[in-house]
C-alpha cells in the first residue's frame, strides 16, 4: 500500500517542479539586461520583474503567458521608429511601465501596447507618452485595461492615432484610464459586451469617445471634456450611458454627445455642461433619456425628425440658449416631467407640476433648422419678439412637441 | 465752436431725461452683471438692452431737443455765425452728452465686470450707436418742420432699424433660401448700424459657435482686425453721411 503513495508523492513533486513559476529579474545590475532576453528565457507562467532604467527594445514581442512588472516605472523607448510592445499570446499581465516615443506609420498603426488575437490580457498602471496609438487591441477578448495614463502631443487629426483603440473585440474592461492629446480618446469598432468605467478623456483632437457597431456596451462615470468634437457614437444598439460628464465641447461642429442610428439604449444620470450641442440625435430610436442635467449648452437637445420613441423625462434644463431643436413637424418622441428654467407656467393645485404645458422649442430654432442662414439674426429684437408671440399662439412649431407636466422646481438628482 | 457747444452740453446735462437715462442704464447693467453667474452671459443680456434702448433714446431725445430749441437756433442765426457752425455745434453737443451718459451708465459697469477687449468693443459700439442715431435724428428734423410729424418720423425710423429691417432680412433669406447669401448678408448688415454692431460684438463672444456656417463666414471677415476696422468705418459712415446731408439741408433751409 505504501508504493502507490510514494508514486503519488513523486508525481506531485515532479508536477510541482514543472508547474512552479520562476521569477526573472531584469536590470542594469542583474544578469539579464534586456526585457527581450528575459522574455526569451522565460516560460509560460513565469514572472519578469524589471528595474527602473531606460530600455531600448526595438519591438518587444511577448509571446509567452507571463507577468511583466516594472519597478518605479522603467522606461521602454521606441526611439520614434517601432511599435513598442506587442502582446501576441493570452494570459499576459503587463504592469508598471512607462512607454514612450513609438513609431509613426499610417499603414501599420504602431501602438504603445498592441494586443493581437489574445484573451485575458491585463494592462495595468502604465504611463504611455508620445505614441502613435496608445493601447491597441484587435481580436481581443476579456482583457482588462486599467489605470493607465496616455498622453500624446498631436496637432492634426491625421498625425496621431487613438488613445485606447479596440477593434473586433469582446468583453473588454476599460477602467480608470486618463487619455489626452490623441485623435480619439477611446475608439471602439465592433466591440461588444464591454464596459468603460471611470475614464477621463480630455482634450483629444477629435472625439473623446467614438464607437461604431459596438453593441451592448456600458459607459459609466466617465468624463469627456474639452475634446475637439465631443463624443460621437453610431450604428449601435444596447448602449448604456450612466453618470458620465460631457463638458466643454465647444466649437463649430462639436457635440456633447452625437447619436446616429442608436437604438434600444439608456442615457441616464449624465451631466452635459457648456457644449455647443448637448445631445444631437439622428435616427435614434427607443431611447430612454432621463435624469440628466443640461446646463449652459448652446442647444440642449437637437432631435431630428428621424428619431422615434425617444423618451425624455425627469431631466433638468438650465441656462441653455436653446432647449430643444428639431427639423420638421413630425414628432414621434415624448417629453415628460422635465424641469425647464424657461417655463413660465403656474401650479395652482400645488402638486409640484406646472398646470400648463411647456413648449421647449422656440420659433427661432425652427427657423434656423429650416434655413441656417437666418442665424445672422441671432439675438436680434425681431427674433425675441417672434419667439414671444409664437409661445402664446403656436403656429410654426410642432404642435405635439410639448411637456404636458413640467416640474416647477429643479429636480433633485 | 466752443461756446455754443458748451451751452448745449450744459443744457442737456441738466436735463432730467438724460439723468434718468444714465441712471437707468447704470441700474440695468449693474443688475445684469450681478445676477448672471458668468459675466459673458451678462454681457450678452446687456447687448440686447443696448441695441434696444440706446438707439431709441438717442433718436427720440435728440429729435425732441432740436424741436424744443428751434427758438434758440433762430436766435443764434441772427448772430454773425455760420449756419454750418451752429448745426455742427448742436450735433456735437448732443453726441457728446448722450455718449457721456452711455459711458457713465454702461461703461463703468462693463469696465468693472468685463475689462476685456470684448467689453471695450461693446462700449465703443454703444457710443457709436448713440452718435449715429443723433445724426439720423438731425437728418429727420431738418426735413420736417412739424414737431409731431418729426417725432413720429423718428419713432418710425427707430422701428425700421430695430425691427422692420430684420423682418425684411428674414423675408429675403426665406425667398432666396436656395442661394448662398452669406457674402450678400455681410453687405446688407452694413445697411443697418444696429445689426452691424450686434454682429461685431456677438462674433467676439462664445455664442458665435452657435452660428454655424454663416457665423464662420462672418467670423472670417469681421473677426479679423481688418474686418473690425471695416465695420468701424461703416459705422462712422453712418454718422458722416447723414450729418453732411443734414448740414447741407440746414444751410439752405428757410427757417
Amino acid at each position: 500500500m505504501k508504493i502507490p503513495f510514494l508514486i503519488l508523492f513523486i508525481c506531485t513533486q515532479f508536477l510541482y517542479s514543472f508547474v512552479q513559476a520562476k521569477t526573472i529579474y531584469v536590470g542594469k545590475n542583474k544578469s539579464i539586461k534586456t526585457i527581450k532576453d528575459a522574455v526569451k528565457s522565460s516560460s509560460h507562467g513565469d514572472s519578469v520583474i524589471v528595474d527602473a532604467g531606460t530600455y531600448y527594445e526595438k519591438n518587444l514581442i511577448i509571446d509567452k503567458s507571463i507577468t511583466l512588472s516594472g519597478i518605479n516605472y522603467p522606461i521602454i523607448d521606441g526611439e520614434g521608429k517601432y511599435e513598442i510592445v506587442s502582446i501576441k499570446v493570452s494570459n499576459v499581465v503587463f504592469t508598471g511601465f512607462k512607454i514612450q516615443h513609438s513609431g509613426y506609420a499610417t499603414l501599420e498603426d504602431p501602438a504603445g501596447i498592441k494586443i493581437y488575437d489574445s484573451n485575458n490580457v491585463t494592462i495595468l498602471n502604465n504611463i504611455i507618452d508620445d505614441t502613435f496609438f496608445g493601447i491597441y487591441a484587435q481580436y481581443a477578448k476579456n482583457c482588462l485595461i486599467k489605470n493607465n495614463t496616455l498622453t500624446a502631443h498631436g496637432k492634426e487629426e491625421q498625425e496621431i492615432g487613438n488613445g485606447i483603440h479596440c477593434w473586433k473585440s469582446d468583453s473588454m474592461q476599460i477602467i480608470g484610464n486618463k487619455i489626452s492629446g490623441h485623435r480619439d480618446g477611446i475608439y471602439f469598432e465592433f466591440v461588444t459586451n464591454s464596459i468603460i468605467w471611470r475614464n477621463q478623456s480630455i482634450k483629444n483632437i477629435r472625439y473623446g469617445l467614438h464607437f461604431m457597431f459596438s453593441h451592448n456596451d456600458s459607459y459609466i462615470n466617465n468624463i469627456f471634456s474639452g475634446n475637439g468634437a465631443g463624443v460621437a457614437v453610431m450604428y449601435t444598439h444596447g448602449v448604456k450611458m450612466y453618470n458620465n460628464i460631457f463638458e466643454q465641447n465647444w466649437g463649430d461642429a462639436a457635440y456633447g454627445l452625437l447619436l446616429k442610428d442608436i437604438s434600444d439604449s439608456y442615457i441616464e444620470g449624465n451631466i452635459f455642461v457648456k457644449n455647443t450641442s448637448g445631445i444631437h440625435m439622428e435616427g435614434a430610436s427607443r431611447i430612454q433619456l432621463g435624469k440628466n442635467i443640461f446646463k449652459n449648452n448652446g442647444w440642449a437637445i437637437q432631435i431630428q425628425s428621424s428619431c422615434m420613441d425617444v423618451n425624455v423625462s425627469h431631466n433638468n434644463f438650465l441656462g441653455n440658449t436653446f432647449d430643444v431643436a428639431t427639423n420638421g413637424t413630425l414628432v414621434m418622441n415624448t417629453f415628460n416631467n422635465n424641469y425647464w428654467d424657461k417655463y413660465e407656467g403656474y401650479d395652482l393645485n400645488k402638486d409640484s407640476y406646472g398646470d400648463v404645458p411647456f413648449r421647449p422649442i422656440s420659433m427661432f430654432s425652427m427657423i434656423i433648422a429650416n434655413n441656417p442662414q437666418t442665424m445672422i439674426l441671432f439675438r436680434s429684437i425681431m427674433v425675441s419678439l417672434l419667439d414671444k408671440t409664437e409661445r402664446i399662439v403656436p403656429t410654426l412649431i410642432p404642435e405635439n412637441l410639448k411637456d404636458e407636466h413640467p416640474f416647477m422646481k429643479p429636480i433633485a438628482l | 465752436m466752443n461756446k455754443v457747444f458748451k451751452y448745449i452740453v450744459i443744457d442737456i446735462l441738466r436735463n432730467k431725461t438724460v439723468l434718468f437715462y444714465t441712471l437707468f442704464l447704470f441700474v440695468v447693467s449693474f443688475t445684469l452683471f450681478s445676477f448672471e453667474e458668468n459675466t459673458a452671459k451678462g454681457l450678452l443680456s446687456l447687448l440686447n438692452i443696448i441695441l434696444f434702448i440706446v438707439p431709441l433714446i438717442s433718436i427720440i431725445f435728440s429729435t425732441i431737443y432740436i424741436y424744443n430749441c428751434s427758438e434758440f437756433i433762430e436766435l443764434l442765426i441772427c448772430q454773425p455765425l455760420k449756419r454750418k457752425y451752429i448745426w455742427l455745434s448742436l450735433f456735437n453737443g448732443l453726441a457728446v452728452s448722450l455718449s457721456f451718459a452711455f459711458l457713465i451708465g454702461c461703461g463703468i459697469t462693463i469696465l468693472i465686470y468685463e475689462p476685456t477687449a470684448t467689453g471695450m468693443i461693446m462700449i465703443l459700439t454703444g457710443c457709436l450707436l448713440s452718435v449715429i442715431f443723433v445724426a439720423i435724428s438731425m437728418l429727420g428734423t431738418v426735413s420736417t418742420r412739424d414737431k409731431a410729424k418729426g417725432i413720429g418720423k423718428a419713432i418710425l425710423l427707430w422701428l425700421y432699424f430695430a425691427l422692420i429691417f430684420d423682418g425684411l432680412v428674414l423675408f429675403l433669406l426665406f425667398q432666396f433660401s436656395e442661394y448662398p447669401l452669406e457674402k450678400l448678408m455681410m453687405v446688407i448688415s452694413g445697411f443697418n448700424p444696429i445689426d452691424l454692431s450686434r454682429i461685431t460684438v456677438l462674433l467676439r463672444l462664445d455664442v458665435s459657435a452657435l452660428m454655424g456656417y454663416t457665423g464662420a463666414v462672418f467670423k472670417d471677415f469681421f473677426g479679423t482686425t481688418f474686418g473690425f476696422i471695416i465695420s468701424l468705418f461703416v459705422l462712422a459712415l453712418w454718422v458722416i453721411i447723414p450729418l453732411i446731408i443734414s448740414t447741407k439741408k440746414f444751410q439752405t433751409k428757410d427757417l
